[in-house]
């Protein structure tokens, strides 16, 4: 992995940035769906993506990296804490949290993670292989490299998500309104 | 010990799981779309840690065109809390049961 790195790049992909970035993510994501409070969960989910989006710089795709911070911890959240504080109740504070069904909830959620976690363990051979050697696209000439995929073999699926943008604009715009 | 992409697995099948649990058990719509987006963030993980280990971009397009989804189904999602709250004053999942029967 070192020889194939470009001059200049310094590894960044060490285990303990690894072990504290994920902790923290994982951590914040347990207070995003246990606090009472929707403010809390919401600062909570916006560490989990700055944490996620320094996994992104370490696996080299600065691109996605901001686009993360930018859109998500930039605008959806704030997007977020607006409708939180639009439809703010006290007495949703006070009432119970969780459904009646919790426990079948969590019993499937556990069944989930066990049949991740087992079909990781049969796969290892698969996922725990050295990765490729790094190449330009993963260093600082990454932007260009996915713009140049984007508009390239990407072109329809990229017209459609502006199309699905567009879509979704008008869809948030005419269900706030206060009559049609 | 180097840090493989396995690692990285694990990490997004945690993420997905948190999000399927709060998807499931809470009451607060609000929480039940962050708990979505954390869902999202595991897939986006996933596809990013594939791209590195496969050496190509077309992960990191797709992890794109994914936040772009995100995007749009935060934005749709909280226009219909938003009207949902106005007409009947709650944010809560079990009250909202219009179309159930």
């Amino acid at each position: 992995m070192n020889s194939a790195m470009a001059p200049g790049m310094t590894p960044v992909a060490t285990p303990f940035f690894f072990y504290l970035l994920s902790g923290m993510a994982i951590l914040s994501g347990l207070l995003v769906i246990t606090r009472r409070n929707a403010v809390h969960s919401a600062l909570a989910l916006i560490v989990t993506l700055l944490s996620v989006s320094g996994l992104y710089f370490m696996l080299y795709a600065p691109f996605v990296a901001g686009v993360q911070i930018i859109v998500y911890a930039g605008g959806i959240m704030v997007l977020f804490l607006f409708v939180i504080m639009l439809v703010n109740l006290e007495r949703v504070i006070r009432e119970r949290q969780f459904n009646r069904m919790w426990p079948v909830g969590l019993a499937a959620a556990c069944a989930l993670l066990a049949l991740f976690l087992s079909v990781f363990e049969k796969g290892k051979s698969l996922f725990d292989r050295a990765s490729v050697p790094l190449s330009d696209k993963f260093g600082p000439e990454n932007t260009q490299q996915v713009g140049i995929m984007l508009y390239g073999n990407y072109m329809f699926a990229f017209e459609i998500a502006s199309l699905l943008l567009l879509v979704a604009i008008l869809g948030a715009v005419i269900m706030t309104k206060k009559r049609i | 010990m180097e840090i493989t992409t396995l690692h990285y697995l694990v990490v997004a099948a945690a993420l997905f799981v948190l999000g399927v649990i709060g998807v499931l058990t809470r009451r607060n719509v609000v929480i039940v779309l962050m708990s979505i987006e954390l869902i999202l963030n595991a897939v986006n993980l996933n596809l990013v840690a594939f791209s590195r280990m496969w050496g190509g971009l077309h992960g990191q397009v797709f992890a794109v065109f994914i936040v772009v989804d995100a995007a749009a189904e935060a934005a749709v999602g909280l226009g219909i809390l938003i009207a949902f709250f106005r007409n009947r004053e709650t944010i809560n999942v079990d009250e909202i049961d219009l179309l159930k029967w």
